[in-house]
């Protein structure tokens, strides 16, 4: 390859239009394999999930899982696609060491939903990403290489492989090419796979974790000049994240530019993303492409889905996540800036389930997005993941209605709930926080520090109300903070008017 | 002892639930017909005569206790070596498989065990069940009891020589182009290949999943229909298994052993009936059954299947694309043969290194075929176009059962040929099965009955019946058979 420039990112997207593509892969989460009934807990032995259709023994043969194609048509109705009629499994042939037939099952012309959407909102405006097809095949097995120093196949003196991913049953998602996005591209690819997501972990068929492999994201990206036709894209593989499968698309787009710039053609290849670089290096490129021999897969029947199975199916979905979104940002009375701060922070569910354990959308919203988040993010780990539960910080924000603890008291109480001391109520008690209201008591502090601060109180007494604030503080440090501070602040008032 | 091995599975049976013999002594029988025969005839890969006694022993037990079975209880039986046996070597007749031991049964194998059948051993087969001879194992070829310089049909002769010779009552064959009803053919014996998806797929290594059908082998019409109701019905793990019951079978040949077939329709293939290409000797024995049907009461008419005459080369795309994507799993990476794996070698060079030791020349000829016609450019004027076929042939026999019960042929268009004759010509010897790949490209009933004799070799009359209705097979099966006397099986040569 001749020496090329490459331009700036926006220099790049102010000259070229840029078409993206994205095939998300995501592993449902049935209790059993597509084909078969092993186990698909995650993390088990090697081998111990597997029987002889997951391991392709001779003479073996498929059954398919209604449950997993149950959730397939029910991802189907959440992208508004159309539900096939009649559809079946297809062989796609080729050669992988960790895929037990050597064929994998699964749709090639004739998938189960075909032809929906879903909406995305990128910078205040909704884009709508069409849906091409939604699919369902079965995952392979993994490779593990051993006897090297890096765990790769390089150096690798043996090769294991655990079959217990084989079978386990994946569901592929497929746009139909994204135009006209422009620099907002990178965005909108992102945009569309968190979107996807939250549909999917709403519907609650998969946990979608990218880091676990259970969402994983193949990007398209190509550029053609204003008028042109489409440029040749390239496929950057098994993406996986969603600042990765954003970064894909952004470092794409300049190095198809520099090649274009310099008359070169882009190569139809599949490429590999580098989290640590944010760079694609090429993979197999077209000339060398499996061709998969395609054919009806003959050991399984066709599937009719019942239209009235999938009319109950649609009529059962759940509020789609990003209707719900709007609703509660409406109910929450949030600012699009407010929301997504909530949304960011992973804390839309928690404060959902707070208000609905008893609080107010402000109390629910200040815990979860103030201290909460912050001691999440001292211990970096997601909000969701952190010790303690919605109903628990709505028992909190009682205690505090209740006048039993003030702010500064609560989240000593949260620090005992997340120590594992247990509900606030019972932290309160074994810690010995309460805001202490006996008048009698108070007193006594409020005439002692007065008697301490001599020259604090004449002035207060001179008309400079705002000095109390000292008196205040010193009777807060003697209770140590288990006054209620407005009850101290009237009683030093009426003591020094007096 | 002889006269155990002479006698019907029926009669065994019979005997066996009667308390007249025991399921040791008829196994043992057996046992020791397969000893003194088997060196000449090879029909069997792996004989398990341990395993057969103890569950002979254990059938005796329960039936002295008074416990309740089928009448096969006690019966032996040979298997397939495609069919998979829980700790016995299936291989497939391959060098691929060779010495592997499956660590389940395939679901004939359960309900043959079920019923209590003793398992003899597994018997020989043309490697992954392709070919019409037998000469493509890769453990020798098996010998025609009739004359054993001949074949004894492929790709189930072991399996009907094992019954010709008498070393097994019964066996289990597979048919996907017609290789029950060839070997049953060749050497003088029954093969039935019922309704595809009437009997579980489950356990068959695969050949070409369309097509492959397991079915019963058997001296007579009444032993193959009880040994059919045995191992057919629904199966929850073959989801190409239809969920309905057995049809009647038994009932069925013991009507048409009463040799009436009164009201009983049934249609010669026009495009079979001119024998083109076929011996007189056979389309003479074939005619002679047709007489023999009609004596009986049967009206006979000709019927038009017109596409019946693609039916070999659109088989020919079908079955080799389904056996290219079947074989592609024996890449030395889990089980079975591996060779080459030097330290120094890749993947790819171990893998083609095992596969060219592995596969014998018919199987790479048909995975070559397969994969070529399923690969991109070529798909929809190959694999495409012979589905459009076959489903006009599906519509030939839809049209033809409008207007008869069932359709007759011949069951093969010669008798037992010499050891090499075909081998030279794969052409040459597809033509064995030009007669029975239509029923399987329609998923139909078709059973091979003997006809006659050609030139003192047997030849086959072959009864296609229409899906689920093998019963219909069955009864005109029976029928024929019961216009001959002595049965053609009982005038096999005895080779010991």
């Amino acid at each position: 390859m001749s020496t090329v420039t490459i331009p700036s990112y926006e220099d790049a997207t102010d000259r070229y239009e840029i078409v993206i593509g994205l095939e998300t892969h995501v592993e449902l989460g049935t209790r059993t394999k597509m084909f078969c009934g092993c186990a698909t807990a995650f993390g088990a032995d090697p081998n111990t999930q597997v029987c002889p259709v997951c391991l392709g023994l001779p003479g073996s043969l498929p059954v398919a899982n209604r449950a997993a194609i149950e959730a397939t048509i029910r991802i189907g109705l959440a992208l508004n696609c159309r539900i096939a009629e009649w559809c079946r499994f297809a062989r796609k042939n080729y050669f992988y060491p960790d895929m037990p037939k050597n064929f994998q099952t699964s749709q090639y012309d004739e998938p189960l939903c075909e032809d929906g959407y879903i909406d995305v909102d990128v910078n205040g405006e909704t884009v709508r990403v069409e849906i091409e097809r939604v699919h369902l095949e079965e995952d392979t097995g993994k490779s593990l290489h051993v006897g090297g120093a890096t765990g790769r196949i390089q150096g690798a003196t043996e090769s294991l492989v655990d079959y217990n991913r084989a079978g386990i049953p994946l569901v592929e998602i497929v746009t139909k090419p994204i135009t006209g996005t422009g620099k907002l591209a990178p965005e909108v690819a992102r945009a569309y796979v968190t979107e996807l997501r939250e549909v999917v972990r709403s519907l609650d068929v998969s946990d979608v974790r990218m880091e676990q492999g259970s969402m994983r994201c193949d990007v398209n990206t190509s550029l053609n000049l204003p008028g042109a036709e489409w440029g040749t894209r390239t496929e950057t593989k098994n993406v996986n994240s969603l600042r990765s499968v954003e970064r894909a698309v952004r470092s794409e787009i300049p190095r198809q530019a520099a090649l274009l710039d310099a008359g070169e053609r882009i190569v139809q290849e599949t490429r590999h993303f580098h989290e640590d670089t944010g760079e694609t290096t090429p993979g197999r490129s077209k000339e060398t492409a499996t061709d998969y021999r395609y054919f009806p897969e003959p050991d399984l029947a066709p599937m009719a889905p019942d239209p009235a199975w999938v009319a109950d199916l649609k009529s059962a979905l759940p509020e789609l996540p990003r209707v719900r979104r709007k609703r509660l940002q409406s109910d929450w009375g949030l600012s699009d800036h407010d929301m997504a701060s909530v949304l960011n922070a992973g804390a839309v569910d928690l404060i959902e389930s707070t208000i609905a354990a008893g609080t107010t959308s402000e109390a629910a919203r200040k815990w979860w997005m103030g201290e909460l988040s912050r001691r999440a993010n001292e211990a970096d780990i997601a909000l969701e993941t952190i010790a303690m539960t919605p109903t628990q910080v709505a028992a909190l924000q009682g205690l505090i209605d209740a006048g039993k603890l003030n702010d500064k008291l609560a989240r000593q109480v949260i620090e005992g709930v997340l120590a594992g001391e247990g509900d606030p109520e019972t932290v309160a008690t074994t810690r010995g926080l309460a805001v202490v209201s006996d008048t009698g008591a108070l007193t006594t502090a409020v005439e002692e520090a007065i008697a301490a601060n001599p020259d604090v109180a004449e002035k207060v007494r001179g008309g400079k109300v705002a000095a109390a604030g000292a008196l205040v503080g010193a009777v807060m440090k003697s209770t140590k903070g288990q006054a209620d501070a407005k009850t101290v602040r009237e009683l030093i008032l009426e003591k020094l008017a007096s | 002892m002889s006269d155990i091995t002479k006698k019907t599975a029926a009669e065994l049976g019979e005997a066996i639930a009667a308390g007249d013999l025991t399921s040791e002594q008829v196994t043992s029988a057996f046992l020791a017909r397969i000893e003194a025969v088997e060196p000449k005839i090879h029909a069997f890969l792996h004989i398990d005569a341990d395993g057969a006694l103890a569950t002979a022993r254990a059938v005796d037990a329960r039936i002295a206790a008074g416990g309740k079975f089928g009448p096969l209880a006690g019966v032996p039986i040979a298997v397939k070596d495609i069919v998979v046996t829980k700790g016995l070597p299936t291989t497939a007749a391959s060098k691929m498989l060779e010495g592997w031991i499956p660590p389940y049964d395939a679901t004939i194998v359960e309900r043959i065990k079920a019923a209590g059948l003793p398992i003899l051993g597994k018997t020989n087969l043309d490697e992954f069940a392709m070919g019409s001879s037998t000469e493509y194992s890769a453990f020798g070829t098996t010998h025609n009891p009739w004359d054993l310089n001949r074949i004894p049909g492929g790709s189930g002769g072991g399996s009907a020589a094992a019954v010709a010779a008498r070393m097994a009552p019964l066996a289990i064959g597979t048919d996907t182009g017609g290789s029950i009803r060839q070997p049953g053919a060749v050497t003088g014996t029954i093969g039935a290949k019922p309704t595809y998806g009437g009997n579980s797929r489950y356990g068959l290594i695969a050949f070409s999943s369309s097509l492959d059908t397991p079915g019963p082998v058997t001296r007579t019409m009444l032993d193959a229909a009880l040994l059919h109701e045995v191992i057919g019905g629904h199966d929850p793990l073959d989801s190409t298994s239809i969920p309905q019951p057995v049809p009647p079978v038994v009932e069925a040949a013991r009507t048409g052993l009463t040799g009436d077939l009164s009201g009983v329709r049934l249609g010669i293939v026009k495009e079979f009936a001119s024998g083109e290409g076929a011996e007189p000797g056979v389309i003479a024995a074939y005619q002679a059954g047709v007489d023999a049907l009609v004596k009986l009461g049967a009206e006979v008419e000709e019927v038009s299947c017109p596409h019946f005459t693609y039916a070999l080369p659109a088989y020919y795309l079908i079955s080799p694309s389904e056996c290219s994507s079947n074989l592609a799993r024996y890449d030395s990476v889990r089980y079975g043969l591996r060779v080459g794996d030097n330290g120094e070698r890749s993947l790819e060079e171990v893998m083609a290194a095992t596969r060219e030791a592995g596969f014998g020349p018919e199987v790479k000829r048909r995975i070559i075929l397969g994969t070529y016609a399923l690969s991109a450019g070529y798909v929809d004027q190959f694999y495409g176009q012979a589905q459009k076929v076959r489903t006009l042939i599906t519509r030939d026999f839809d049209a033809a059962f409008a207007k008869v019960d069932a359709l007759v042929s011949p069951t093969t268009p010669f008798t037992a040929f010499e050891f090499g004759a075909r081998t030279a010509d794969p052409y040459q010897m597809y033509l064995a099965d030009l007669y029975t790949i239509p029923s399987n490209l329609s998923g139909g009933p078709a059973i091979s009955v003997p006809s006659g004799l050609s030139d003192g070799l047997p030849a086959g009359l072959q009864i296609m019946a229409p899906t689920m209705r093998d019963d219909i097979a069955y009864r005109v099966g029976a029928a024929l058979e019961s216009t001959q006397e002595p049965r053609l099986s009982d005038q096999i040569p005895d080779v010991a």
